[in-house]
């Protein structure tokens, strides 16, 4: 056998030191978790149902390698309404296992070796390796509590070489719980514009926006052309372990992509795109599981910040981002700590991107009991660090 | 009243309803209110009769409480000037009754009766609810077992276990 048997860019990959903490977390007796990325609802019972029903009628092949036809003119109409952006059905949007899939098919439909891959951070952890599988360059931009983790077009423009590609985009953003006005948005549209960039826009928490309406990006002038709009159903309609999002964007780069998923994926399972086309029928559950959020939300920073955590206000998604720097702890120190001495699961900020250092992600995605309970736990914690 | 006002005053009764114990000083702080203000608020809306009381949820099997209920279909009769006023008031009255509502269809009045035995039941209708003027006809069903009140399933189902962590 060769001596060297995995891939360098794989064997390059960060990331084991932590791990041994999520295995502790994942394990911890009455632990309450503050560090789940997934809605605690369970879908909803007409989605739930209507998956069945496809299950008794039958529905078990493979389906178009772009998705179901129904499917993707349902979303067209939703996509058309809640933003204005016009995708055909035919051509334009593609039906993905999961927005993660939808992803991964965008860096490599578009990324050629050295290209470089524009991200801000604190972000989503997967951004960073896709960019290295696709033989790309992460160049990370870094948003601060200042500025309220938003991406700013001068930030932007100061990373952009001759080289860059793209920007990927992810507001409402994970781990901050940040959004973009609409201006914000324009603002980098110019430097996009102006660079002949691409962007990759990851809107998957775009509906659960909770002051102000969510902007689409694509929707912007001129940005249609240049955007891959990916979404999905995990997050507001409680689908997650579904695994179904979808992609949509230009002809070309659409049908690049879709060249890539008939290869590797095929299409994704019939079962969720039917079980999808019930979500799209009706908004209420969805809506009435974003006004739960945002309660919690308000209970959530009011919390943390009468225990003492400096908290900036999330505007979306449901993850708020507090600061630990006060407690002189590290952010895997503070995480570790708290773990083993009060059993509440909180992410360390620094997972996120090194300039989420001194920051720890606090999901609301928990029942207010729990949200109640973790606060108590936290702040007898908090007092003993001071003491 | 305000418009913004009244989404706050809908937001507070959407908590209450989810959980009528909660603290006023969670309350403001998920409406983004003072807690003196949601105090006053709740109390308004007491007075008003909007809010008509706070009550738990009881699973009577499993506080082995044994009681027996029933739905009573009654026809009757209207009244001039009255309609079916008058006597859904009267049937109102007795705290046997926990619900009296105006139906359409075959019969006139749904009421739903409790009582300790199915004889109870039985004779609290003979006596006091068919015997009265304007009843014409009764049918009684006997409630043999809950799936859901007010919203809440008595038997939930079993959710799914979550990771503790996910990025």
């Amino acid at each position: 056998m060769k001596s060297e048997i995995i891939a360098d860019r794989v064997k390059g990959l960060e990331g084991s030191g932590i791990r041994k903490f999520f295995d502790v977390a994942q394990q911890m007796e009455g632990a309450i978790s503050l560090g789940v990325g997934e809605p605690d609802f369970v879908t909803p019972w007409s989605i739930r149902e209507a998956c069945i029903f496809s299950l008794e009628k039958g529905y078990t092949s493979y389906t178009s390698n772009w998705g179901l036809l129904e499917l993707r003119e349902a979303l067209s109409d939703r996509v058309y309404k809640e933003s204005g952006v016009y995708y055909e059905p035919e051509g334009e949007i593609l039906i993905t296992t999961g927005v993660s899939e939808a992803f991964d098919l965008a860096l490599r439909a578009i990324v050629n070796p050295g290209d470089e891959i524009v991200l801000h951070e604190p972000s989503y952890v997967s951004y960073k390796p896709c960019t290295v599988f696709a033989a790309g360059t992460p160049v990370c931009v870094d948003t601060e509590i200042e500025d309220e983790f938003k991406l700013r077009a001068e930030k932007l423009k100061e990373k952009i070489t001759e080289h860059t590609k793209a920007v990927i985009l992810s507001y409402p953003n994970n781990p901050t719980g940040a959004t973009l006005s609409r201006k914000d948005l324009e603002e980098i549209a110019d430097v996009v514009n102006e660079h002949d960039l691409l962007v990759i826009s990851d809107e998957v928490y775009g509906k659960l926006t909770y002051e102000g309406k969510h902007t689409c990006f694509s929707s912007l002038n001129g940005m249609k052309e240049r955007t891959i709009l990916l979404n999905g159903f995990s997050k507001a309609y409680a689908m997650t372990g579904w695994r179904l999002g979808y992609a949509a964007g230009n002809k070309e780069i659409i049908e690049a992509m879709m060249k890539i998923h008939q290869y590797i994926m095929l299409c994704a399972p019939i079962t969720a795109q039917m079980a999808a086309m019930e979500a799209l029928r009706t908004n209420d559950e969805m809506e009435r599981m974003v006004s739960e959020y945002n309660r919690r939300r308000r209970l959530m920073v009011e919390g943390l910040r009468e225990i003492g955590l400096s908290c900036f206000e999330p505007k979306g998604a449901f993850y708020t981002f507090p600061s630990i720097e006060n407690t002189g702890l590290t952010s895997e120190e503070f995480a570790k700590r708290l773990l083993l001495e009060e059993r509440v699961v909180v992410i360390p900020g620094s997972v996120f991107g090194a300039c989420g250092e001194g920051f720890i992600r606090c999901a609301y995605a928990v029942s207010q009991y729990q949200i109640r309970e973790a606060l108590e736990r936290m702040e007898k914690f908090l007092e003993r660090l001071r003491i | 009243m305000k418009e913004k006002d009244r989404g706050k005053e809908e937001e507070i009764l959407k908590i209450l309803e989810d959980n009528a114990r909660i603290s006023d000083e969670e309350i403001a702080k998920m409406v983004g209110m003072e807690k003196e203000e949601v105090k006053q608020s709740i109390s308004e809306l007491e007075d008003r009769g909007v809010i008509k009381g706070y009550k738990a949820v009881i699973n009577p099997d499993k506080a082995g409480i044994e009681t027996v209920q029933a739905l009573i279909d009654v026809k009757v009769s209207s009244e001039r000037n009255a309609g079916y006023d008058n006597v859904a008031e009267r049937i109102s009255r007795f705290p046997e009754v926990k619900s009296v509502r105006l139906v359409s269809g075959e019969y006139d009045l749904s009421v739903l009766v409790e009582g300790n035995t199915m004889r109870e039941v039985a004779y609290f209708v003979a006596e006091k609810i068919s015997s009265l003027e304007q009843v014409r006809n009764t049918v009684t069903h006997f409630l043999l077992k809950s799936y859901k009140e007010n919203g809440k399933i008595y038997e939930e189902e079993e959710k799914g276990k979550r990771l503790a962590v996910t990025l």
